[in-house]
């Protein structure tokens, strides 16, 4: 047993933070150490740096465009990605979508969409949750009718996150209604958002920001083509991705990012009168965090090398843990982040910002992002199945209750 | 980075558990509770047998020559098992001072008594006035005659009743508090001058107040350099959480396992109670406490032999407050969970939940480390 990188490791480490140094642009770097959102811009681009190499579909095998890294190598380049600070690449194109056709897809469906998804020449979007299926997924109601060469699809999705920037959208529809289970009538469909009778109309989150959407399908015409496996099976594939990947789920190189930039930026502010770094409760606070992050930085290390160790492909229940851990601890640091700046992280001013004015600054630009961030991160206890329902997974699958 | 244990280390942790799970069930550690030492002596010749004894010793002092993975293992085990010997006194505290700091004479003099069952040890380092402070040292050792002479006290020494030396630290130089002038000696328990008064832990556990007039003993009987030695009663302490800390994941191991039990068996309003969400989420809120546990167990374990004194002293700080708060959230809630039974004297949860709190009360507790790793924050 030995928790430390192995100098092989540690070498892969120190070569990608030097990529990095050299290759980030400079405004994208500041923009996402000041807390921004990575606008489409700046993902697409950071992307393609990343794609040059062979390492924006970082958990691709070769074969397929990506570097056929181990599941240790994946988790170094997250949390060294996530440090740098640079945008995330696509988790739709490369955690989601090119998984599922690697493993489902056909031939062609490959060829055509994997490089290009790699590439993020296509951008795709989710289209699971509906009004009336949350956290119980099963129940959609979308539906797919087969009327010749194509699938007539309608219906509606919501919660789509940046459908609007979306090229394409993976899909959950229903094409048997009569089926005896509920999953047993679900198939997963590619759908061109260009295709007539889309309709995308903005959800505004509680940050201010247009992230959200729903989005309407109104006699859709989809190629049967463009299904993935087989009809009716769709449900195996809804399975597979919420196992599969889930070690990045934890974000903790995001976390560990967030807490270096609140312990930067109490220095500038003072509390009692003296720099807020030297005040004993934020101190605390920042040591409990720190502790935190810790034990979810091992807790992740074992999960991942079981999962080098143990190809079978199942998800680690355990991964749960990481998804609820790692949620709370993004919280907890974003949330550190905006009360650093205390009641200049209340303005909002990202219309000023947006402006270009000239007018003196209402706060300090990571304030009111930190606080931006903090808002929009509710949502991360919620996306990716509810921690509730992480809680469930686990005591089911963990404690046999 | 690997987290598989080797063929042997398997092989270790399955003898312990094979060898506890056959002498230590609830009624037979009742029944070493109630002999005269509060252990069993018969059981720590079989501990002696197994090799557990002289694990973390070099092979050249009849040891084995294991490292910190070794010991939480067996640790872990008497987690599980609540077992009562002066493992922790003898082989992890006293154990590892006279591995770092005893000069050949001492070590191929005491190390094969330990690793042969023939001799207790205990750490007599804390003191009434000191509470975690690990510099607070008012005994005082002064020179006569070739030798010293100590005088003072010391409380809460875990197993020092039945240590046969015990392992005192007494202040050669310096005012209270000062990390310098401190000195370790090797003490005969019978020796003239030493009084101690026993009595049993909160958990059961035994352990003394010390005190000492006029004990003389030689100058071969420094352990380690005098005046220098806190920074080996930082490792000693180090080496006593990353030990503690197994133990403690072990009996929460015990407690999940209890409790996960119950849910499953005990009925109200017609059905198992486990089949409640809120008691379900709250046994997964355990388990994930539990893992982060053990986690950081791991790294205490890993971070025991680290070379840089200030990297490792903050990850085991950290290892003590990630256990401590995990063990209190698994401690609290096994209890809960049971309802009544989980607070009767004749119920395994109560006694699982009273040693872990015993560990979070030695070598300082969560707030303790948490304080000093907030010092450090830059």
């Amino acid at each position: 047993m030995d928790l430390r990188y192995t100098p092989d490791e540690l070498a892969f480490r120190d070569e990608l933070r030097a990529f990095f140094r050299d290759n980030l642009p400079g405004d994208i770097r500041e923009r996402m150490r000041l807390g921004h959102a990575p606008s489409k811009a700046d993902i697409v681009t950071w992307q393609r740096v990343l794609n040059r190499r062979s390492w924006a579909a970082y958990s691709w095998p070769k074969e397929y465009g990506g570097p056929g890294w181990t599941p240790v190598q994946r988790m170094i380049f997250l949390e060294e990605n996530q440090l740098a600070p640079a945008p995330e690449v696509s988790s739709f194109n490369i955690t989601m979508i090119g998984p599922v056709l690697i493993q489902f897809g056909t031939d062609d469906q490959k060829k055509r969409f994997l490089p290009r998804a790699a590439n993020i020449d296509d951008w795709w979007c989710q289209g699971f949750s509906e009004p009336g299926a949350g956290s119980d997924l099963a129940s959609l109601k979308t539906t797919a009718k087969r009327d010749g060469g194509d699938y007539v699809v309608n219906g509606q999705k919501i919660w789509t996150s940046t459908a609007h920037h979306a090229d394409w959208c993976f899909c959950l529809v229903r094409t048997d209604s009569q089926a005896k289970r509920r999953q047993q009538g679900i198939s997963f469909l590619l759908i061109d958002m260009k295709t007539p009778g889309i309709t995308v109309r903005p959800i505004i989150s509680i940050d201010g920001s247009h992230h959200l959407n729903e989005v309407f399908f109104d006699d859709v015409r989809v190629p049967v083509e463009l299904r993935v496996g087989e009809e009716n099976h769709g449900w195996d594939i809804a399975k597979f991705l919420l196992g599969h990947e889930r070690t990045g789920i934890a974000r903790l190189g995001k976390s560990k990012e967030r807490v270096k930039f609140a312990r930067e930026a109490a220095r500038e502010m003072r509390a009692n009168g003296k720099p807020l770094i030297e005040d004993p409760g934020f101190r605390q606070r920042v040591a409990q965090l720190e502790t935190d992050m810790k034990a979810l930085e091992i807790t992740q290390m074992r999960v991942v090398s079981a999962h080098d160790k143990n190809h079978d492909g199942k998800p680690d229940p355990l991964s749960s843990v990481l998804k609820v851990k790692g949620t709370e601890l993004l919280q907890a640091t974003t949330e550190l982040a905006m009360d650093v700046g205390g009641p200049l992280s209340m303005p909002d001013w990202a219309h000023e910002l947006a402006a270009l004015s000239n007018e003196p600054e209402l706060g300090p630009e990571w304030a009111t992002e930190a606080t931006r961030s903090y808002l929009f991160l509710r949502a991360a206890s919620i996306y990716g199945g509810t921690n509730e329902i992480q809680k469930n997974i686990l005591t089911k699958a963990v404690l046999g209750l | 980075m690997d987290f598989d244990l080797t063929e042997e280390q398997r092989l270790l942790r399955d003898s312990v558990e094979r060898l506890l799970g056959d002498h230590y069930g609830f009624d037979k550690r009742r029944s070493y509770l109630a002999e005269p030492d509060g252990w069993s002596r018969k059981l720590w010749s079989q501990y002696a047998e197994l090799g557990l004894l002289a694990l973390p010793f070099p092979e050249s002092y009849g040891g084995f020559g294991g490292g910190p993975i070794e010991v939480m293992l067996v640790m872990e085990g008497f987690g599980r098992a609540l077992a009562l010997e002066p493992y922790l006194a003898t082989v992890v505290l006293a154990g590892t001072a006279l591995r770092l700091a005893g000069n050949e004479g001492q070590k191929s003099m005491i190390l094969p008594q330990i690793a042969e069952g023939r001799l207790i040890l205990a750490f007599a380092h804390g003191e009434r006035q000191a509470r975690y402070d690990l510099t607070d040292v008012l005994t005082t050792a002064r020179r006569k005659s070739g030798g010293w002479v100590l005088d003072g006290a010391k409380s809460v020494v875990l197993h020092g009743d039945s240590a046969q030396r015990l392992v005192v630290s007494a202040r050669t130089s310096g005012e209270r508090d000062n990390p310098d002038g401190i000195t370790l000696f090797l003490v005969d328990g019978a020796a003239n001058g030493v009084a101690r008064r026993s009595y049993p832990m909160r958990d059961g556990m035994r352990a003394a107040e010390i005190s000492l007039s006029d004990v003389e003993v030689g100058s071969e009987d420094v352990l380690g350099e005098v005046g220098k030695a806190f920074p080996l009663i930082e490792r000693v302490v180090e080496a006593g959480i990353a030990a503690t800390a197994a133990e403690a994941v072990g009996a929460m191991e015990a407690m999940q396992a209890l409790t996960l039990e119950y849910l499953k068996t005990r009925q109200q309003f017609g059905r198992p109670i486990g089949e409640n969400q809120v008691l379900q989420h709250r046994a997964a809120e355990m388990l994930m406490e539990l893992e982060r546990g053990r986690s950081m167990v791991m790294l205490a374990a890993m971070m025991l032999e680290e070379p840089d004194d200030a990297e490792r002293a903050h990850n085991i700080a950290m290892a003590k407050v990630g256990v401590g708060q995990a063990s209190k959230f698994v401690s609290q809630n096994a209890i809960q969970l049971h309802g009544g039974i989980g607070m009767t004297e004749e119920y395994a949860v109560g006694h699982y939940f009273r040693r872990c709190m015993v560990i979070e009360h030695l070598f300082g507790d969560t707030a303790h480390h948490l304080s000093r790793l907030a010092d450090a924050v830059k």
